[in-house]
């Protein structure tokens, strides 16, 4: 064998396929009879519908079907979106595939058009004619609640979707008591638009004689789609629907989500019992992709005298835009309040958040997804008690910091930490990026009148493979959280691994056959990973929340422990051994002290299917499937350091370096996991720097172009420098904890803090992101010291 | 995005697509297709007819007519931003060529297809009044030269008249003694100017001033010329102090443009901002 396959940067099997162009993603296939299409939507945010005249649609040349609200509730199909997390009282008015009566925001779909081509199904989206009166709006989460806002829902009253809390209330007033200093900030997490690179899309064939419904579409999570589709939406039995995502152009999050117009494409199949394809326009994506973030914040933190934390209170207004997408419930809540203790020790912490409707699109899991919305709301407090105690940030960090040696560590609000070095972490950032070298050039910079430089920390914490299923079920979760894992040995002794993980981009073909082919000693090219397609895989949950390898990577490792068990057992009866004798490594059983008594997992293999002489009890065959649900959470962590430089004269932001030592536990692929991070990094420096969904205030989205939705670009970002710590994780068999979206984490929050910390000799304390150039320099300009 | 329907005809030649132009009313002309395309996938525009002019000899090419430039409409901003003639004679065009988005827009985009397309946040414009270029006008049996200072009227609004083609543009080389800079602050997702400065600088022998050219783009509907500042600067030793003095006194833009990007204000202030930094760096390269 070579050298070990965990742990080694070993290419992606992935891109060959995807560089040159062989990649198949759903807009790229064509079936016999396939139609096109196009949807109708509101073009304002918020309006009654009077009438829907589709007379000339239907019949310009090439229309095959023009369906409105209807003609969904006169067919069998409920026709419905679900909301898939439910919390105590929650408002869940209905979310219809084509809106009837009333639309909520600008995008809601209101018909559909079925063509022979593209062109056709897009011209008579043209010739639909909605009678619409329009109504007022409100897009501010923090204004929608107020008395007189315009209502979205009779059912939900002041809009509150829901009003959650968590912690202790009358602990954290006693800290804030007893508090020497105090920190404060208000702030808005801004809204984000996903941009995957490939636009969400679907393509759904029902076989009217079979009654049997075959759904290419991109989605991180197949068996959620079917289920949700057969449960909500078209009412077909649940093996009556085979869900495949063929490649799928990334996701961040968005393609978790149920939607209506995949399920109105699939709809339209059974009408028409053709093949019916609807891809989105990236205009489109940007009106109806659940975008992420959208919250009013204001939160306190309460600290002795030497700056050791007492008390943090939190209050959030959070946007769930026009309906509860999926999993929106769950992202301010169970994943954000819950993360509020971040690195440190806080004895009294208390959180409420208000999920308030608005005419906006959906607001759901977004790369992050809560926890870059806690990372900021807590580091961004410790920046502000840093100044108020007059203690450097990284010292103020390091006092409040949880003790290596005080894992597992339970925190206020609900979680326990698995494992962790937080002290260890940022003392090899600080080493690495020379900190007080840094703190030095600052003084000097501000004593000789220079731009003002600025060193941003940002020790976050993650939350990886929501966990276990009877906890999150308790949580209002609709879903399990277990993984499935199933290994095939073939009788040659090569590999097909199935997961229910679903990769998008992640790498998980190259990821999951290092786990597996090291496990049991065969060449990483001998294993196969097969995901994404519901007649293929066991049923499984899909791929978000940085759990594929800590959950779904578990489960191909029980189940390759299971494959050498069973193994040892023929292996021992075919060396006529004792089966505690029988060792296994590097891919061959051998007797204990007899190294050439031995065979090959191969030789095995087939044993195993010729089944000649299989010890008693034994079945043919050689395969393991596992459901794995595992104990806790993962909690990776790590430091991020940015440095930058301010141009007082323009508000100009220069990322001079930008360092992240993070901690994911084991790693299987350095290289992967360093792809991962720069992705990571770059959407976060993307929302602290440039990116921000603008809504005016009749619900119009004033950034719903790449033109002025500003996504940032290679030559914007700089160069990363990256290291590690490990701790691994453990409670899974893998010691691995996650890593998909540590770099979106932590990343918003060191950039703002260096960016305030350049500003500090301003008197600036807070600037809401995006740090576009006019806000910076309005806040120094109007501070008068420029 | 699906643009509706339409006829597409390419053109030979410069008659062939006058004539067309001529006949087919609601047509419009394709060279880079950078603007013209988005327009017609967004449904903002729905013309019958494409003539597209990309193949056209007679509008293709930069060349030195005596002391003067010519570039035909066709010039890519890659050609020009590489043009040695350019580069040697008229280095604020290359530059701001040079900054345009990025090398596969730079590959397509026209310098016929920018000026006539308007949009307040290009690069070119403000550079061809700087410049003085005079922009040349063709339609069946006519051809006629506007100056850049009087081509632009408002936003995407120009002196262009239907049948026209935009042609060539032309301008004097810059003498001995003139240095030119084009800066900008883009927007970080079109990539077009916030505020762009386009300076051009002659000193006489003495050292002295003797002519001075700035221009904007991005900050007013249509490119900028501030006339007071040359006024003020002309004939002056064009020190540091000579340069803030003019450009706090003489600037005044009027009907700044704002967005929710940039306000008004905020242009205003980068319109001085990268005034001072533009014509420093000219003098510099002056002397």
């Amino acid at each position: 064998m070579a050298a070990k396959l965990f742990g080694s940067s070993i290419r992606r099997k992935e891109d060959p396929s995807l560089i040159t162009g062989k990649g198949k993603y759903t807009d790229d296939f064509k079936l016999a009879r396939m139609a096109y299409a196009s949807m109708a939507r509101s073009p304002y945010g918020h309006a009654r519908i009077k009438g829907i005249d589709v007379e000339r649609a239907a019949k310009l040349p090439g229309v095959l079907g023009v369906y409105t609200a209807k003609d969904v509730r006169k067919s069998k199909s409920p026709g419905v979106v679900p909301v898939g997390w439910l919390l105590p009282d929650i408002k869940t008015p209905p979310h219809p595939i084509l809106a009837h009566d009333r639309v909520r925001y600008v995008g809601d779909a209101v018909a559909v058009v079925v063509a022979e081509d593209r062109y056709i199904a897009r011209d008579a989206v043209d010739l639909i004619d909605v009678d619409y009166e329009p109504v007022s709006a409100v897009v501010d989460p923090a204004r929608a609640v107020e008395d007189g806002a315009p209502q979205l829902h009779d059912e939900a009253e002041k809009n509150i979707a829901f009003d959650w809390e968590i912690g202790d209330r009358a602990a954290v007033e006693a800290a804030f008591d007893s508090a020497r200093h105090k920190a404060r900030i208000q702030l808005r997490n801004n809204r984000l638009i996903p941009n995957a690179i490939e636009p969400r899309s679907a393509l759904a064939d029902f076989d009217d004689s079979t009654g049997q419904l075959t759904l290419r579409m991109t989605s991180q999570n197949p068996h959620i789609h079917r289920l949700l589709m057969s449960l909500a939406s078209l009412g077909l039995p649940e093996h009556k629907i085979h869900v495949i995502a063929p490649e799928v152009g990334g996701g961040f999050g968005s393609k978790i989500h149920h939607y209506p117009d995949e399920a109105i494409a699939a709809w339209c199949s059974m009408q028409l019992k053709r093949p019916v394809k609807w891809t989105a326009t990236r205009s489109e994506a940007n009106l109806t992709d659940a975008h992420g973030r959208d919250h009013v914040t204001t939160a306190e933190m309460a600290l002795d005298a030497d700056g050791k934390i007492l008390g943090l209170r939190v209050k959030t207004y959070a946007a769930m835009g026009a309906y509860l997408s999926t999993f929106a419930p769950a992202i301010p809540t169970y994943l954000y309040g819950t993360l509020l203790s971040g690195q440190y020790t806080i004895p009294a912490i208390h959180c409420n958040v208000i999920g308030v409707f608005t005419n906006t699109a959906p607001v759901d899991a977004y790369r992050g997804a809560g926890r870059p919305e806690a990372t900021y709301v807590v580091e961004r407090l410790m920046d502000q008690a840093a100044r108020e105690t007059g203690l450097d940030p990284a010292e103020i960090r390091r006092r409040n910091f949880v003790p290596p040696d005080a894992f597992p560590f339970q925190t206020q609000v609900a979680l326990q930490y698995d494992s962790g070095n937080y002290q260890g972490a940022l003392a090899r950032a600080q080493e690495l990026v020379g900190y007080d070298q840094l703190r030095e050039e600052q003084r000097r910079r501000v004593e000789n009148g220079e731009p003002p430089l600025g060193i941003g920390l940002s020790t976050y914490i993650e939350a990886c493979g929501l966990a276990p299923s009877a906890v999150v079920g308790t949580l209002g979760a609709q879903a399990g959280q277990w993984e499935s894992g199933e290994i095939r040995v073939h009788p040659t002794g090569s590999v097909t691994v199935y997961t229910g993980s679903s990769a998008h981009g992640q790498g998980h073909e190259t990821t999951f056959s290092q786990i597996v082919a090291d496990r049991l000693g065969v060449g990483v090219d001998q294993v196969e990973v097969i995901h994404g397609d519901t007649d293929k895989v066991p049923f499984g949950w899909g791929t978000y929340g940085s759990r594929s390898a800590a959950v779904g990577g578990s489960a191909l490792a029980v189940s390759a422990e299971k494959i050498i068990e069973k193994g040892r057992k023929i292996a021992a009866h075919v060396l006529e051994a004792a089966e505690e004798d029988v060792e296994f490594e590097a891919g061959k059983f051998f007797v204990r002290g007899v190294p050439s008594k031995a065979q090959a997992i191969q030789e095995i293999a087939l044993q195993a299917y010729l089944a000649h002489n299989l010890p008693p009890g034994i079945e043919p065959g050689l395969a393991a499937t596992t459901f794995y649900d595992p104990a806790n959470f993962t909690f990776p962590f790590g430091t991020h350091i940015a440095v930058v430089e301010v141009e007082p004269e323009t508000g100009s932001i220069r990322i001079l370096r930008y360092l992240a030592v993070d901690d994911v536990g084991n790693v299987i692929n350095p290289m992967i996991v360093d792809g991962q991070l720069h992705g990571g990094i770059a959407q976060g420096l993307g929302q602290a720097l440039w990116e921000e969904a603008v809504y005016d205030e009749n619900g119009q989205l004033m950034t719903g172009e790449l033109l002025d939705y500003a996504l940032p670009r290679a030559h914007m970002l700089g160069n990363f420098e990256l290291d590690r710590t490990v701790t691994p994780c453990p409670h899974n068999p893998l010691g691995v904890k996650g890593v998909g979206e540590a770099g979106a984490i932590a990343s918003p929050a060191a950039m703002v803090n260096a960016v305030m910390d350049a500003l500090a000799p301003y008197g600036i304390a807070h600037i809401d992101m995006p740090l576009t150039p006019e806000k910076v320099w309005r806040a120094i300009h109007q501070k008068g010291r420029s | 995005m699906f643009p509706p329907e339409f006829e597409y005809l390419r053109a030979e030649n410069l008659e062939q697509a006058l004539n067309w132009l001529r006949e087919n009313d609601g047509a419009k002309v394709l060279a880079g297709g950078h603007s013209l395309i988005p327009i017609l996938k967004m449904r903002l525009a729905e013309p019958s007819v494409l003539i597209d002019i990309r193949r056209i000899p007679e509008l293709k090419g930069i060349s030195e007519e005596g002391d003067r430039i010519r570039i035909g409409a066709l010039a890519t901003y890659s050609e020009i931003a590489a043009s040695p003639l350019l580069r040697e004679n008229c280095a604020v065009l290359a530059e701001a060529a040079a900054r345009i988005a990025d090398p596969q827009v730079r590959n397509m985009g026209t310098i016929g297809g920018n000026l006539a397309h308007a949009d307040p946040g290009s690069d070119l414009p403000a550079v061809a009044v700087a410049l003085e270029a005079e922009i040349e006008l063709t339609a069946n049996g006519r051809k006629r030269d506007v100056a850049a200072g009087e081509f632009f009227i408002d936003l995407m609004t120009t002196e262009m008249q239907a049948g026209e083609i935009l042609t060539s543009i032309r301008f004097n080389k810059l003498v001995a003694g003139t240095g030119s800079c084009y800066l900008k602050l883009e927007h970080p997702a079109s990539g077009y100017a916030v505020c762009g400065a386009a300076a051009i600088v002659q000193l006489d022998a003495a050292g002295n001033c003797s002519r001075l050219r700035l221009a904007f783009n991005g900050v007013a509907a249509v490119p900028f010329l501030a006339e007071a500042v040359s006024r003020a600067l002309e004939g002056s030793s064009l020190r540091d102090q000579d340069i803030d003095a003019a450009l706090g006194d003489r600037l005044e833009i009027p009907d700044p443009m704002g967005d929710s990007f940039a306000s008004g204000e905020y242009r205003l202030h980068l319109a001085r901002v990268y005034a001072r930094r533009a014509l420093r760096q000219a003098r510099d390269r002056a002397r």
